[in-house]
């Protein structure tokens, strides 16, 4: 049987993926890239004879190293050589496409050009003539649509056919880079294939270009090779650099790219043909961009978007999010109805059951968040939302396309931070998604949503809708500013240069946003069996361990049996209970943060509950419960603490301010720092719990001092 | 033949034509690998709600780049 490997290339928004998925339908994986978050997805074929592996690369305009993607691009083919490469082009911008296409030629990687989205060029009046295009590229060229899979045969076809035929062969094509450039680069080359420098790997053609282009990647690779060649050739480069700067104004990689270029127009002249009175054509798409990006109804038309995606989120995934709650209602009620009262029921009830349902509940919330905002990836609005925010964005260190991280996270009160993280995927510059990643949580999401009513109702019951406006105004200005902040310190540096492609609207495929939803929820489900699990019982743990002495439970099971009176007996559960969960793990850290959280005017009962807030947030209302001897406390009814807060003299109006404010900024809960420390890593999820915390602190301190003076 | 000016200062509908690019690194790499070369002739489609970032519409497609980044690149009106 024989073995091929086929890697499929493309730019970003030419069909790719979706010819992709046409090509291996459900047999596909999605994994990351050897340390890059970079999503690598494979897939794979078997017909009696041939098993083909199929690497979707990550979309990229260009070969160079700048981009972890276009990195993850070159190092494929460098270093798994496969046999051949699909290059998936827009044909309907051909002559940019091909910009791609000619750099993987220079390299010799055996080529065939999927002309894709035939149907968009044939409709605008274009004709594009693809046998000519074979004959002047040299690659074998299939016309396809990639939507309804038309051509995805013949495309794999031709590929195998060139894979059998060049027998892993590589044949670069030679460009003439003009008369500056070309003398050198032959003596490079001269230098190079005598002393086989990098020529296991590529052409030593390509190397030279590379060190023209002052390629850090490859530069670095030829030092640890041979350092006194790479230096000779580092101060050739130099040297002619030098030359063009004076000459013509322009460095190497300048020119290269220019011959490239002029390359490609010679190829397209004799291959495309542009219908007459072209250039007063208006495509549909600029048709609908002169509404969707026009400067007033643009941003309103926005603003209606994103509400409706935040709507639909949280009021139809609500209704399955029921349904799952009901279910591990039941399977919690179940086990604690067969296992004897004990440890191991506490374990398996409070520990398993709830900790990973609590996990699993979001299922739904990330499902259809991801529907949606695949659906609009896909259509090409969020490269508008981009272009339309990124000016404010920008002021703050980030990039446009942040703004859908934070509505999702609760930028309108009520959303939910993990789908907010999991959202700064479309963020493709990752000093922007560092800072986003990191603020996104500030936000006001569903979870502590019943801690701010109800203090503001306990506190402020005159002003509770005015509060929580403010509440979920200063949010959003405590995420932009701490954004500003870390991208003057942390993560500095210039931003991210925003040359974006705006492609244009088109309608998505279902199969690609349901594979796409799929992929995203099934690795959040599968997360909440490991980590979670494990986080979930070590914090059951901390809230059960170590328990009240013997003595103690003796006590009050002596107390209860001198009383009938159902009041009473319920008095002394909750005293009980109070007892207990200080003489656990999280309630000693409670107490022994009293003398530092007093600053900020807690006391030992918000500690705890704070403490518990770090699983989850919904835990704050009904540990402080508990904490306050009222047994458990339902958090949509939680009148009876507010009155006991209220009459607590240690627990003042500045209190809740400064609790507010550190609910507000504190740790995120653990399932979003799991899900931050896979979007980034276990080391910036650690900082942002640290960080935020921290802040949270110094904030909370700040206001109950300057709240004490007003109030 | 018309001044040339800064892509920055071009108006909305403009017709205009590259004559230099003048950024270097990575910024320079971007807006080459997206097809902005000296000679190639777009027309200003758009401004954000801020005025920034521009939207360029080049033959086959559509691009956006803050002013930031057009300081960068000179252009020439075409006459129409």
């Amino acid at each position: 049987m024989s073995h091929y490997t086929i890697g499929i290339a493309g730019n970003p928004n030419c069909g790719k993926t979706t010819m992709f998925n046409a090509l291996t339908g459900a047999r596909q994986h999605v994994a990351n890239w050897p340390g890059v978050t970079v999503e690598k997805k494979v897939g794979h074929i078997k017909t009696n004879t041939k098993s083909i592996e199929l690497v979707d690369l990550p979309g990229t305009y260009s070969l160079t190293a700048y981009t972890q993607e276009e990195l993850v691009a070159r190092n494929f083919l460098v270093d798994e050589r496969p046999q051949v490469v699909i290059d998936i082009m827009n044909a309907d911008a051909l002559e940019r496409n091909l910009y791609l296409a000619v750099q993987i030629m220079e390299l010799g990687v055996p080529l065939v050009l999927g002309l894709n989205m035939m149907d968009e060029v044939r409709k605008s009046g274009k004709e594009i003539n693809s046998e000519r295009l074979a004959q002047l590229s040299g690659c074998a060229v299939v016309e396809t649509i990639a939507r309804n899979g038309e051509g995805a045969d013949e495309l794999l076809a031709a590929s195998l056919d060139l894979a059998k035929e060049k027998k892993g062969e590589w044949s670069p094509l030679n460009i003439s880079y003009g008369p500056d450039l070309d003398p050198v680069l032959d003596e490079m080359v001269a230098l190079i294939e005598a002393q086989n420098f990098l020529t296991d790997k590529v052409p030593a053609r390509w190397t030279g270009i590379k060190y023209l282009e002052r390629d850090e990647d490859v530069v670095i690779k030829g030092r640890m090779v041979n350092t006194a060649l790479s230096d000779t050739l580092e101060s050739m480069s130099k040297e002619v650099s030098e030359h063009t700067q004076k000459t013509l104004n322009a460095r190497p990689d300048a020119l290269i790219a220019d011959h490239r270029y002029g390359y490609i127009a010679s190829i397209i002249k004799n291959v495309v043909s542009y219908p007459v009175l072209d250039a007063d054509r208006i495509s549909r798409s600029d048709k609908m961009d002169r509404v969707l990006t026009h400067r007033i109804l643009g941003p309103l038309i926005m603003l209606g978007i994103i509400y409706l995606i935040y709507k639909i989120t949280f009021t139809v995934g609500e209704i399955p999010m029921g349904w799952l709650e009901a279910l591990f209602g039941w399977i919690g009620d179940t086990a604690y109805n067969t296992l004897p009262d004990g440890h191991l029921r506490s374990l398996v009830v409070s520990g398993i059951i709830d900790g990973v349902g609590g996990v699993l509940g979001f299922v739904p919330l990330i499902m259809f968040m991801f529907l949606m905002i695949s659906a609009l990836e896909d259509s090409g609005y969020i490269a508008r939302m981009a272009y339309m925010l990124d000016r404010i964005f920008k002021i703050f260190g980030l990039h446009g396309t942040s703004v859908l991280p934070f509505i999702v996270s609760g930028g309108i009160a009520g959303g939910c931070a993990v789908p907010g993280v999991m959202a700064t995927r479309t963020l493709r510059s990752p000093k922007e998604k560092l800072a986003t990643l990191f603020v996104a949580p500030y936000m006001t999401c569903g979870a502590k949503v019943p801690v701010f009513l109800m203090l503001t109702a306990a506190f402020f019951p005159a002003h509770s809708a005015t509060v929580m406006l403010m509440i979920t105004l200063a949010a959003w200005a405590m995420a932009l500013m701490v954004a500003r902040v870390l991208r003057s310190t942390v993560i500095k540096g210039a931003s991210t240069p925003f040359v974006m492609e705006l492609p244009p609207y088109r309608m998505p495929t279902l199969q690609g946003v349901l594979i796409h939803t799929w992929e995203r929820t099934w690795e959040y489900a599968k997360k909440a069996g490991t980590i979670i699990l494990g986080i979930s019982i070590l914090i059951w743990a901390m809230m059960t361990f170590p328990q009240l002495p013997e003595e103690r439970q003796a006590y009050y099971e002596a107390q209860r049996a001198t009383t009938q009176v159902e009041e009473q007996l319920a008095a002394l559960d909750n005293t009980e209970a109070e007892e207990a969960i200080r003489h656990t793990v999280a309630g000693r850290i409670g107490m022994a943060l009293e003398p530092i959280s007093k600053l900020a005017g807690f006391n030992w009962r918000v500690n705890i509950a704070l403490t518990g807030g770090v699983a989850a947030k919904e835990v704050i209302v009904s540990t402080l419960g508990t904490a306050y001897s009222l047994g458990e406390v339902d958090t949509e009814e939680s009148q009876p603490l507010a009155d006991r807060l209220v009459a607590d003299s240690g627990f003042t109006a500045a209190s809740a301010i400064a609790l507010i404010v550190f609910t507000m900024l504190y740790a995120p809960c653990f399932v979003t720092v799991v899900t931050m420390a896979r979007e980034s890593s276990w080391s910036w999820a650690a900082f942002s719990v640290i960080g935020s915390t921290g802040l949270a602190f110094a904030m909370a301190v700040l206001s109950y001092n300057v709240a004490k003076v007003f109030l | 033949m018309a001044q040339d000016i800064c892509l920055r200062k071009a108006r909305v509908n403009q017709k205009l034509k590259i004559k230099t690019v003048g950024a270097e690194g990575e910024l320079g790499r971007r807006i080459r690998d997206l097809g902005l070369i000296p000679g190639t002739e777009f027309q200003v489609i758009g401004k954000a709600p801020l005025n920034d970032p521009v939207a360029l519409r080049l033959r086959d497609f559509t691009l956006t780049l803050r002013n930031s980044e057009a300081d960068y690149i000179t252009v020439t009106p075409l006459e129409d």
